[in-house]
Order: structure tokens, then sequence, then C-alpha cells
């Protein structure tokens, strides 16, 4: 297949995502009901919703919102991924590799424990976000101040000692305060929230920003796959280049996970899987990423909405256990195809 | 030195055999609560002088000799440090009771109960055994009395109504097989976590549609001192201005701990309730 056609194949699995993910869930609305509900919100065509006033606050402030943060939460933790694993030169490298979700677990068990009597819905998220700054900055000055490493060796090992680090005191600090731990629980299982567009509005600026920049370095990623002598022969400044990809990657990761939580495995099964079926090239692995990781996240998040109706699953649980299987087949395929 | 050595932990094991043969025909006085809910049983029935430590959970009643001892990840060697002749715990993490009763520590395990005979039932144990029966007797009788006056005023208000008690603000809820829920079953209200407990865990955690689509009449809220929900935080939830409590303005705001405790202020949680279908059907 053509760049082109995959490009195209992976936006029509997007928009499948999102119309099943708007349309499927434990209040049953109809097809035909939801688009003329959507065409009522255009202005001036006086068409009336055929929806009753609940469900039409169920589908467009409850649903399609949380369907959007799925997307952009997907989109970016599949891309922080696949970057990840192209400056890291390491295909176990994902987007919480120097620290974020361990600094960012800190921050949420910090405001959960000690803004207690506050509406943590609200205190959770920056707090979360500054962790995950905190600890990737902490990554990248002892990963520095270590010297640089092949491959960035020594910044992944730093972001290691730091992650580790911030979980002892965030475990510490937890059970210390047991009385949160459902709160705190919760949040590390990770969800996506029902808190209608504001969290689109969080997420909206820093996704938007990261990806755009993430996907301005693709040509350059492909140089860097090469190894660092050689791009830099190439006339590539590979610490430049790797800087801001991390950068990008990681403010979009923290950003995502403040109003997510944990959600694993999305950055590693998604860009591989990508890998498996249309090749290594960042150029094209790169937006893949994002329209693949956006329709994931979206299924992954009707399946936590649905398999247990009306009740609810922790997405991280759908996503590693779908996903772990789904990624074993195409494994096995991809590598019989290649040796046939 | 070895044989020195050898001849101490001889006389410990001596002092500690000792100390455990003791009759057990004597009430404990030296007694460690690691169960905020018996902490405040024992205070109830008249046996708060024989306390002499209790968890940092439990933070009623006032005078209750407040420590730092762990319940969900309890230390043995500082609960045997106080030297108790009894402990009770709601749960048993890591075979802690195992332990302490190798010290010869006698313990009493009161997990939540499934119902108000189970209560009632924990109530006259620790009666029996703090040598407080006629008190844990009189207390059940009156909680009894109290409770049934309160339900039977409150039941045929109830009549056709839903409920919805939120443990969090993530949709955390407790259905009718937990003693949360055997609460609103007394009164004959159909409490919506019901259908979603396919797990059996009895506190299943609900899709946000399904709570605003069930539209229920009433909303306890336990979650206000964890995580500070009131009326109007609820009511500017996404969706939620629709829902039939939020229009009625029948929220009720029920603290965390009396919610989530099996010990004699559940009456005062009976009466919120009541309370709420008061205002309801008025």
């Amino acid at each position: 297949m053509t760049p082109r056609l995959w490009i195209l194949a992976a936006s029509l699995f997007l928009v499948v995502s999102l119309v099943v993910g708007a349309l499927v869930g434990p209040v049953h609305i109809g097809l035909a009901d939801a688009v003329q509900s959507a065409v009522a919100r255009i202005p001036f065509l006086h068409v009336r919703s055929p929806l009753s006033p609940t469900d039409d606050a169920i589908l467009w402030d409850i649903r399609v919102p949380r369907v959007v943060v799925g997307a952009l939460v997907g989109a970016m933790l599949a891309t922080a991924g696949a970057s990840y694993q192209g400056v890291f030169r390491n295909p176990l490298a994902d987007p919480y590799l120097l620290g974020v979700a361990a600094g960012a677990g800190l921050g949420a068990t910090l405001a959960v424990v000690y803004l207690r009597g506050v509406d943590f819905q609200n205190t959770l998220p920056p707090a979360a976000f500054a962790g995950g700054a905190v600890a990737v900055v902490a990554a990248y000055a002892i990963g520095r101040s270590a010297g640089a490493g092949p491959g960035g060796a020594t910044l992944v090992l730093a972001g290691v000692t730091v992650a580790a680090f911030f979980t002892a005191v965030q475990t510490f600090v937890q059970q210390q305060h047991s009385d949160t731990i459902q709160e705190v629980y919760s949040w590390i299982l990770g969800r996506l929230p029902s808190s209608g567009w504001r969290d689109v509005i969080i997420l909206l600026p820093y996704a938007a920003v990261a990806i755009t920049g993430i996907l301005l370095h693709r040509r350059l990623l492909d140089v860097l796959s090469v190894g660092d002598e050689e791009a830099a022969s190439l006339g590539v400044h590979v610490g430049h280049v790797r800087l801001a990809v991390v950068v990008c990657a990681t403010v979009g990761t923290a950003a995502a996970v403040a109003v997510s939580g944990l959600i694993g495995f999305v950055g590693i099964i998604v860009p591989h899987a990508i890998r498996l079926v249309a090749g290594p090239s960042y150029r094209l692995l790169l937006p893949l990423s994002v329209l693949v990781g956006a329709g994931f996240l979206v299924l992954a998040d009707v399946i936590a909405r649905t398999a247990l109706s009306p009740a609810e699953l922790p997405i991280g649980v759908v996503t590693a256990f779908f996903g772990a299987p789904f990624f074993a087949i195409v494994l096995r395929t991809s590598r019989r195809m290649a040796s046939s | 030195m070895s044989r020195l050595l050898l001849g101490v932990l001889a006389a410990l094991l001596v002092v500690l055999v000792v100390a455990s043969g003791s009759p057990a025909a004597t009430p404990p006085h030296r007694i460690v609560s690691l169960s905020p809910t018996a902490t405040e049983t024992l205070f109830a029935i008249g046996a708060g002088k024989q306390v002499i430590a209790v968890d940092d959970q439990s933070d009623y009643p006032k005078q209750a000799p407040h420590t730092s001892l762990s319940s969900f990840n309890p230390n043995v060697e500082a609960i045997a440090g106080y030297r108790p002749d009894l402990v009770v715990v709601y749960y048993d993490p890591n075979g802690l009771t195992g332990t302490l009763r190798k010290l010869g520590i006698r313990v009493l395990v009161q997990d939540a109960p499934k119902n108000f005979n189970g209560v009632y039932a924990q109530m006259l144990a620790l009666g029996r055994v703090t040598g407080h029966l006629a008190e844990a007797t009189r207390l059940v009788a009156s909680m009894k009395s109290r409770i049934g006056a309160l339900v039977s005023k409150g039941a045929p208000r109830a009549r056709g109504l839903t409920v919805y008690h939120e443990l969090g603000p993530d949709l955390y809820s407790a259905t009718s097989s937990t003693f949360i829920g055997r609460v609103y079953s007394l009164f004959g209200l159909k409490n919506i976590a019901d259908a979603a407990d396919a797990g059996g865990t009895g506190y299943p955690k609900l899709s946000p549609e399904y709570v605003v689509s069930e539209s229920p009449d009433i909303v306890v809220l336990a979650d206000i001192r964890c995580c500070a929900q009131t009326a109007r935080t609820v009511a500017a939830r996404p969706g939620w201005s629709r829902v039939a409590a939020v229009r009625t303005g029948t929220i009720v705001r029920i603290d965390d701990s009396i919610a989530s405790r099996w010990g004699p202020r559940i009456v005062q949680f009976v009466r919120a309730v009541a309370a709420a279908l008061a205002h309801l059907r008025t």
C-alpha cells in the first residue's frame, strides 16, 4: 500500500471509532436520532432534536466530550510512544519512560491527600501535570550531569531512577493516608473523565502543539534511526532533535496523564503494530500513530463503558487486556508473512 | 555470650507464656481497636475506659486514645508494644490476626456486615467480650426502636422512589448487598446501583450516563469530607441538571465516616434519609 492509502485507511478507522464511540453506551441512542440531534445543534436550521432533554445531555455533555478526550489522549500517548522509541532507538520505550507517570502519580496523590476538603476533580490535573514535569526535568538534569551516552541511554537510566524514587515517595504518602486509597487508585488505573467539555479544552492546546511539534520532526527521526554518528555526519544536530522531540512528547503526555490517569500499553502497542504492518519509517509511522492511537483508545473506552454496563471498567485494564492479545496476533502474522 | 542470649530469650518466652496464660474470664482492660466502627461501639457501650489505643482512622468519639497505629498497613510490633489483651480489627492483612494470636493476644475480627442483624450481632459480641453485655443489649434495643420509628414513618413516602448513594465523585456506589444499601432497603427505596453489580463486589463504579438516565429521586453524597462534594458541585456536573434529585433539591449530605461505618451512628444516617423523604413528600 502507498503511504497515502495507509493514511486514508487509518483516517477511516478513526472516523468509524468516533461514530461507534458516540453511539454505543449504557444508554441506547440510535444513529438516526443522534444525527438529527447533531443537525439540531446547528443554528438557523430550526431542526428539532428527537431526543429527550436527558438523552440529549447524555449524548452531548457526557458521551461526545468523553470520546473526544479519549481520541486526544490516545493520539498523544501513541505519538509520544513512537517518538520516544525513535529518539532513544529503544523498542521498549513508552511515554512514561522518563518518569512522567511516577511524577504525575506523586502530584495526584499529594493533591488528593493534602488538599482534602477541596474538590480534587479541579486540583488533581494541575498537580499531576506539575509532578510529571518536575520528574522529567529531574531526570533530564541527572542524565545531563552524567554526560551523554549513546542513543540517550544515560537519560533513560536517569528516568528509571527518578521514576523509582517518585514511586517510593508516592507509595509512602499513600500508606500514611490509607483513607485516600480509593481516589488515588482510581486515577492510577486510568479513566477517561466525564466532566464534559472542560477536559477537552484543557487538553486540546497541549496535544495540538505537542503532536504538531513531533510531526515536524518526522523526517529527522528517520535520519536519527541510523545512529547518532551517522546522523551527525549527515548534518543533523542530534542533541537538539532529541531534546525538541522529548520536550514535545513529555509535555503532551503529562497533559494526557493529568486528565486521564495512567493508561498503559497504548504508547507501546499502537506504534509497534503500525511498524509491523506499514513499515518502520517515521514519516508514515507518526501520522498513523496519531490516527490509530486516537481510534484505539476510543474503542477501548467503548469496552470500558459497556462490558459491565451500567458499571464501568478502568480503561487501563481494557487497553492491556485487549491490546496484548491483539499485539501478539499482529506480531505472529507479520513475522510469518516476512519469513514466507 | 550466646548462652546468655539464649537465657534471656528463654526468660522472655516464659514471661510470654505466663502472660498469655492469664485467665480469659476477666474482661480485657487493655483493648487496642484498629476498627473505627468498633471504637465507636466500645465507647457507646461503656467500654471506653478499657481502650488504651485506637488506630489513625478512628476519629470518633473525641476522647478515644488516638494513635498513629495503622489498620490498613498494621505494624505487629507497634500493636504488641501496647501489651493489649484484646485487639479488634475489621480486616486481616498479611496474617495479622495469626501473628497476634501467636503472641497470645486475643483478636476479634469484625468485618463489614451484610445487614442490620450483622451490625447488631457485632455490637453484642463486643459487649459480651468486654463485660458490657447489658449496655450492648440496651444500645441495640434503642437503635432498633429509633430506626423502626424512622422507617415506619418514612417507608410509605418512599414508594416508587429511587436512590443513588455516592462514595466518590468517580461514581463508586453501594448496592443493596452492603450494609449501606440495607439502609435504603429498610425504606423500600430502589437502589440504582443494584443493576450494575455483575461482579458482586457490592461497590460498583457506575457509568455517568447511567446515573443521569436513571435520574434518581434521592442522591446521597457520602463524599463530602474526602472530596468536597455539595449540591452545587453535583448540579454542575455535565448532564446532571436534569436528574430528579437535583431538580427537587433532594441531595443528602452525610459525613463520609458516618455513612461508611456500621456503628451506633448509623441511626443518624437513617435519620438523614428519612428527612430527605419528608422533604420530597411534603
